[in-house]
């Protein structure tokens, strides 16, 4: 039997006001609907565990694999090569989170109505992408607590405070162009194919962009066109060693990366849904 | 237009690519009242629905929330809204699910009292993942009316929910109703549109064809059943002019007819010893076959 009296006598209505047509929403609700988006994003991105294991653990375990345990002699024998990995790895870390946070999960939510559902609840504009963005950051930043103490601890790398901080900003604000490519396979793939989309970034651009190791000189020279190749040189420079290019080029490239892709995909979002 | 609906549309318009979805459509909802939007597939239902919501812009005719073009923020934030499909995420909760849509409104209903108010607190706790379909409806349907809207739109609410569930469901629109909000239900069940309505709009190919109450959409069905038992033979009924037919259940005949009146007339006059006799107008379920075959 149902609970007939909560029913009819229920007491969430005791204050229900039906007559009330202007409700405005306060600024501190607002703010806290931003929040609770971005808490229940990350919330789940951490609870689905084939996503949070590998993107969380991987960066620091492959380090530790190839800068300690393979290769710990060489690279006690040559800080440089310890610092070019402890690089590699940390843009590694970051690159994962925002292509596929934001590339599969968008395409699949996108198909499932979800989006839909979203407008038509009037979740505040753009909470929906800013709350997968600072996920994204928020993986970024555990990437690094977990990359600074291995390189530290087990990796023995000579680096200082400011250089650990100037890496983890770097890499936090580095997150935003793999979010942007993510998301802009996110707004054009169904849910499948843009896993397969995101893949067929993500594996050359780990691979063909100068990421773990030297390229031939015909790869050397496309290299620049990926967006880890950018991220990676800022990365060197923050930790003082030599680097390709100047700054602000490698800025410009990613922040432009960033913002075509972003307008792109927020036209077609509007346009399309 | 008038501020006097919460929700209305204007000889609405749609196309998409060849197919005219909404053709010329008017329909207006009025505060503190259950209007039903009744049509088969492809009438254009949820069209409607999303046009009243915002999500779609009529290429002629206009749409309007508590007046206003219904993008704009403000008439939005007065709307619950349970869409037929859609996924959420199954990590989440149920009480993470109705928290975040609570946060979208300026004064909802905590999550612990929506819950109570739908009687789904058992389920707090639960991963949205491991519910069945029907506790999945349960918690959108609590999803909807979290913000205390005071204009609902539930898309097939009752879709695989079992008896208890739909009737605390019925029980809460109620409720919701006589508090003073508008509610706008779209669905199969006609039963459940025959129920609940005080208002109901049948749809056929993107033209409203009636709209009424439910007793009134029910009057525009002339035919009436007549039950009886009787010894009279069944051929020998369905011989007369004004009966259009006769089956016989066990003991009881079912006749058809437009001219109940003469009928019992001449049942009464033809068998003195006739018994149970019954006279029943069309249901909702019926009206709504004979008005959108008559419109097909």
């Amino acid at each position: 039997m149902m609970n007939a009296t909560s029913i009819e006598n229920p007491k969430p209505f005791d204050n229900f006001d039906g007559s009330s047509l202007a409700r405005a929403m306060p600024t501190g609700r607002l703010l806290r609907a931003y929040l609770m988006e971005a808490r229940f994003e990350s919330l789940r991105m951490f609870r689905v565990l084939g996503f949070s294991i590998p993107f969380l653990v991987l960066p620091a375990a492959l380090y530790l694999l190839f800068g300690v345990v393979l290769f710990g002699d060489a690279v006690r024998n040559d800080p440089a090569a310890g610092k070019f990995l402890f690089t590699a790895f940390v843009v590694f870390g970051v690159m994962g989170p925002g292509m596929f946070g934001f590339g599969a999960t968008i395409a699949t939510e996108r198909e499932q109505g979800l989006l839909t559902l979203k407008r038509a609840l009037q979740a505040p504009a753009g909470s929906y992408l800013l709350a997968k963005l600072l996920m994204t950051m928020l993986f970024a930043f555990i990437v690094m607590t977990t990359m600074i103490p291995a390189a530290l601890l087990l990796g023995h790398l000579p680096l200082t405070f400011a250089q650990c901080a100037n890496v983890t900003a770097i890499n936090i604000l580095g997150s935003l162009p793999f979010c942007a490519i993510g998301l802009f396979i996110g707004t054009r793939a169904s849910g499948k194919a843009a896993i397969a989309f995101v893949n067929l970034i993500y594996v050359p651009m780990m691979h063909v962009s100068g990421l773990f190791y030297p390229l031939p000189k015909f790869l050397r020279a496309v290299s620049p066109v990926w967006p880890t190749y950018h991220l990676q040189q800022l990365v060197l420079a923050a930790l003082g060693m030599s680097s390709y290019g100047k700054t602000t080029i490698h800025v410009v490239v990613l922040a432009g990366v960033t913002v075509l892709l972003t307008v792109l995909s927020i036209r077609r979002l509007a346009r399309v849904g | 237009m008038s501020n006097e609906f919460w929700a209305e549309l204007s000889s609405v318009k749609k196309r998409f690519g060849k197919t005219m979805a909404l053709d010329g459509l008017d329909l207006q909802v009025r505060p503190g009242e259950l209007f039903s939007v009744l049509g088969p597939n492809g009438a254009g239902k949820s069209t409607a629905i999303s046009l009243l919501l915002g999500l779609l812009k009529p290429d002629a005719g206009a749409a309007r929330l508590f007046g206003l073009p219904p993008f704009h923020v403000e008439p939005r934030r007065q709307v619950g809204v349970m869409m037929q499909e859609v996924t959420l995420a199954p990590e989440l909760r149920v009480r993470e699910h109705i928290a975040l849509v609570a946060s979208y409104y300026p004064r909802p209903f905590t999550p612990a009292e929506a819950m109570e108010l739908t009687n789904i607190s058992s389920l707090a706790s639960r991963p949205y993942g491991k519910l069945s379909a029907g506790q999945k409806r349960q918690v959108q349907f609590t999803m909807a009316v979290c913000g205390r809207p005071k204009l609902l739109f539930l898309d097939e609410p009752s879709v695989g929910l079992d008896v208890r569930a739909r009737e605390t469901m019925w029980a809460t629109l109620r409720q919701l109703v006589r508090n003073g909000s508008s509610i706008v239900l779209t669905t199969h069940y006609l039963e459940e549109a025959e129920s609940l309505s005080n208002r109901v709009a049948v749809l056929n190919k993107g033209r409203l064809i009636a709209s009424g109450t439910v007793n009134e959409i029910r009057a525009l069905v002339v035919r009436k059943h007549i039950t009886c038992s009787t010894a009279l033979g069944a051929d020998q009924i369905a011989a007369w002019p004004e009966v259009e037919s006769v089956t016989r259940d066990q003991q009881r005949l079912q006749i058809s007819t437009s001219n109940s009146e003469a009928v019992v007339r001449r049942l009464l006059a033809a068998d003195s010893n006739l018994q149970e006799l019954e006279v029943r107008r069309a249901g909702l379920a019926e009206a709504f076959t004979e008005l959108t075959q008559e419109a097909a």
